[in-house]
């Protein structure tokens, strides 16, 4: 676990903690200060790039800053609890990545009828170009479809004061508020000013009102209402809001948001930008009277075109015949993030930068390096076994969202089908029942607490035959190793028991589970077959922890593999089943790279001779 | 004046930690700063960039493609990957000591010649500076030290805008107390190296 002034990339928790002075901070670490500026008591999160930062701070210092900070089992849960926090008079503050708002998307759409009595922040972070998403999607919309306000910054100085700005907004509301980010604003690293701490408000009182809180049909439909009547109010506020401003002049106006502000601002001359930091609802006055008599309008937005077709709503409502440019004209991609040299889309309606000629891509031909699983990633192991299990079987390996994924690279090449958390298991039962393929899902132990539970007890209840691999690694690895359900708490002052996954799935009725070592691949192998055959459920718990969790507080023996080259026969068979990246082809020698190998022994459990040793 | 860095390399090999010290060295130089890091599922031995941008009236975290002025390559393979992030005038600082992809280790790829990767670059680039940053840190110590190493060679560098001193400063700033000393031996023999 962090402890607070312990160093993680870039920053000295405690930094943040500090009274007052300039500091170099990334985009989330700026939003944490945010918090710790606006007092906020309360905050919850499922882990997701590009928000995780946010979470592995708070996880450091939210008990010094006197706010309560919990990672939830999920997106859906963490917006419960803050929701509550934020009924109660506190400040909450509630955080994950795009996708886990479709997870939290239901509580948040009824939640808006209520309303909170605190202020309540929403963080959405979206991941254009998908650097560690399975989609692109884009949650401005989210703004729109729950009738809530929304807050796009477009600096980390900016994501810092907007966490301020956002909060008076909810207040004055009474409505959560969406903080909506991009991955090059919670990833980009910028001078952030520090302003006055505020001692956060930590326990509050729910007063109980009947027809707000409690969404029967009959109030509901009361709530409608009050909604529409709040989303109202919001649009006044929008239209005198200092975070929607105009800066320049010229007869070309320019309307942007969040990053693609700064590209605009530095690469574009000559025109007059209007900068929407309070996204919705738009200021439709502000926005008619800055398109008003300009010759033209160009829209510069990620994405969907979310600001443009709703700019051109508002000129066809006013009458105002000016020409809109952006996506639908075609001068600006739809598809993955924007950079400077996107604006050259716009050059010849604006007088854009010229940016150098680059140099040539080189001949040479270059090896690839995509992300690949660690050196005696145990995930590693267990993969090696279930194809070896499966031989000539016709399965379809239904894999989910985790450092698993990168199974889908060779030699492994153990994922068909990967849509959303928990979604393997979910897909499995449903391959089961379609096909006469037999389905083998994956998951990662935070992914089975997140939303495994419910597709293993569907194909309980509907009887589906499907393997379900649980890769119990001890973390959520992928995102920076945030504590879950089965490791256990042990932070803020509040330590709790590790859930028993194997108790659990046996409490719901499974009848064949087992727990497998996965550095031991024969013996994972032999159970992975026993499973294969089982008529019915089967589950599969693989545990073993992350090396890289281990390495990280200190508990990894030092150990190292050896291969005794007088028995080794050369047939490659650990390369080619367990590919760990501490093993290394010398012509056709086997050898271990010392820097790498964290003489997990995996290589020599498929090793035919026994040529593989580990040392201490 | 407006200056930008982009750092190429391997997750695991501190380019993070270099753009912070790069970074920090440059706004307690009074300059504006705006940078962009890779974070999560890239970090798992794949390709990684980190770019550092400083100057007046620099707000974006990102450079155009061909705009680099400096090219920081910790790695050789990564860095001629990355060339057209600069143009025929930038600078490229390259280490020459390889990290070998998962697939080259495994006998499935094959690496190029080191000296292939250097002739590659100076057809197309006149100011390309080697340097062994890995060799250089195990002398200084620990191959950890390696980014240390390169920030040091980046303050030797003809026109670079951000002094020695105050890179010294920002790194000493941002390496745990333990080692300490040896990021700054690493950081003057890095220096030294490429000052000769």
């Amino acid at each position: 676990m962090f402890k607070t002034g312990q160093w993680i990339p870039g920053i000295i928790m405690s930094e943040l903690l500090q009274k007052d002075g300039k500091h170099l901070l990334l985009g989330n670490e700026a939003i944490v200060r945010g918090l710790l500026e606006a007092g906020t008591g309360f905050a919850s999160t499922y882990p997701g790039t590009p928000s995780s930062e946010i979470g592995n701070i708070l996880e450091g210092i939210s008990a010094d800053a006197g706010m309560y900070f919990e990672f939830s089992t999920n997106e859906k849960v963490a917006m419960e609890t803050s929701a509550a926090a934020a009924s109660s008079g506190l400040r909450s503050f509630v955080f994950m990545k795009h996708v886990g708002l479709n997870v939290a998307a239901d509580p948040m759409m009824t939640l808006a009828y209520s309303g909170v009595t605190g202020g309540m922040l929403i963080l959405s972070a979206d991941d254009p170009s998908a650097h560690s998403s399975q989609n692109e999607q884009d949650n401005r919309y989210y703004s729109l479809l729950g009738l809530l306000p929304m807050v796009e910054p477009s600096t980390p100085a900016e994501a810092k004061d907007m966490v301020l700005e956002a909060y008076a907004i909810s207040e004055e509301t009474t409505l959560p508020v969406i903080y909506r980010t991009t991955t090059r604003v919670n990833h980009a690293r910028g001078v952030v000013e520090f302003g006055d701490r505020t001692e956060p408000k930590s326990k509050g009182h729910f007063n109980k009102d009947v027809v707000r809180f409690v969404n029967i049909p009959a109030h509901a439909r009361i709530n409608r209402k009050r909604l529409l009547e709040l989303y109202a109010k919001a649009k006044e506020l929008s239209e005198e809001s200092p975070l929607n401003f105009v800066d320049g002049s010229g007869d070309v106006g320019i309307i942007t948001s969040g990053v693609s502000y700064t590209y605009v601002k530095e690469f574009v001359k000559g025109a007059s930008i209007l900068k929407l930091g309070f996204t919705n609802p738009l200021p439709e006055k502000k926005i008619a009277d800055f398109v008003r008599g300009k010759k033209q309008i160009i829209v510069v937005e990620e994405l969907e075109p979310f600001l443009e077709d709703q700019v051109l709503r508002i000129c066809a409502q006013n009458s105002i015949n000016v020409p809109v440019y952006g996506k639908r004209s075609g001068h600006l991609p739809y598809a993955w993030e924007f950079n400077p040299n996107t604006l050259e889309g716009i050059s010849d309606l604006v007088d854009v930068a010229r940016f150098r000629e680059s140099m040539p891509a080189s001949q040479v031909k270059l090896p690839s390096r995509p992300p690949t699983l660690c050196a005696g990633c145990p995930h590693r192991g267990m993969y090696a076994a279930t194809k070896k299990a499966v031989g000539g079987r016709d399965v379809i390996y239904c894999s989910d969202i985790g450092c698993y994924t990168l199974g889908v690279a060779p030699p492994f090449q153990a994922a068909d089908f990967i849509i959303c958390m928990g979604g393997g298991a979910g897909a499995a039962g449903g391959f089961a029942q379609a096909t006469d393929q037999q389905p083998i899902a994956f998951m990662g132990d935070s992914t089975f607490f997140h939303a495994g539970i419910p597709p293993m007890v569907n194909a309980l209840f509907n009887n589906h035959k499907i393997v379900m691999v649980i890769l119990d690694n001890r973390t959520t690895a992928m995102t920076g190793h945030q504590p879950n359900p089965g490791t256990g708490r042990e932070f803020g002052g509040i330590k709790t028991e590790p859930l028993d996954i194997e108790k659990l799935v046996r409490g719901v009725g499974v009848k064949f589970v087992k727990t497998v070592n996965p550095y031991d691949v024969p013996g994972a192998t032999k159970v992975m077959k026993e499973a294969l055959e089982f008529d019915g459920v089967a589950v599969v718990i693989s545990k073993c922890p992350c090396p890289l969790e281990l390495k990280k507080h200190k508990m990894l023996e030092t150990k190292r593999c050896e291969v005794d080259q007088d028995k080794c026969i050369q047939c490659h068979i650990c390369l080619k089943t367990i590919a760990c990246p501490a093993l290394v082809k010398r012509d056709d020698r086997v050898e271990v790279d010392p820097t790498q190998c964290i003489g997990c022994g995996m290589c020599g459990s498929v090793c035919p001779r026994g040529a593989i040793e580990v040392r201490r | 004046m407006k200056y930008t860095i982009q750092i190429v390399g391997v997750g695991g090999q501190g380019v993070l930690m270099a753009s912070m010290v790069l970074g920090t060295a440059a706004m307690n130089a009074g300059y504006n700063v705006a940078m962009s890091e890779v974070h999560g599922m890239a970090q798992r031995g794949g390709s990684v960039l980190s770019t550092v941008r400083f100057g007046d009236n620099v707000i974006s975290p990102l450079e155009a493609t061909g705009s680099a002025d400096l090219i920081m390559g910790f790695e050789p393979a990564e860095t001629v990957r990355n060339l057209p992030l600069g143009n025929r005038d930038s600078s490229v600082l390259m280490n020459l000591d390889p990290v070998l992809p998962s697939m080259v280790a495994a006998g499935f790829e094959s690496y190029p010649d080191i000296d292939a990767l250097v002739a590659s670059v100076k057809k197309v680039n006149a100011n390309l500076v080697t340097i062994d940053a890995t060799k250089l840190a195990m002398e200084a110590g620990k191959a950890v030290a390696a980014n240390a190493v390169m920030i040091g060679a980046v303050a030797a560098m003809k026109d670079f805008p951000l002094k020695k001193e105050d890179l010294l400063e920002a790194l000493k700033s941002k390496v745990p107390e333990k080692f300490l000393d040896l990021n700054v031996r690493a950081f003057e023999l890095g220096f030294k190296t490429v000052k000769n």
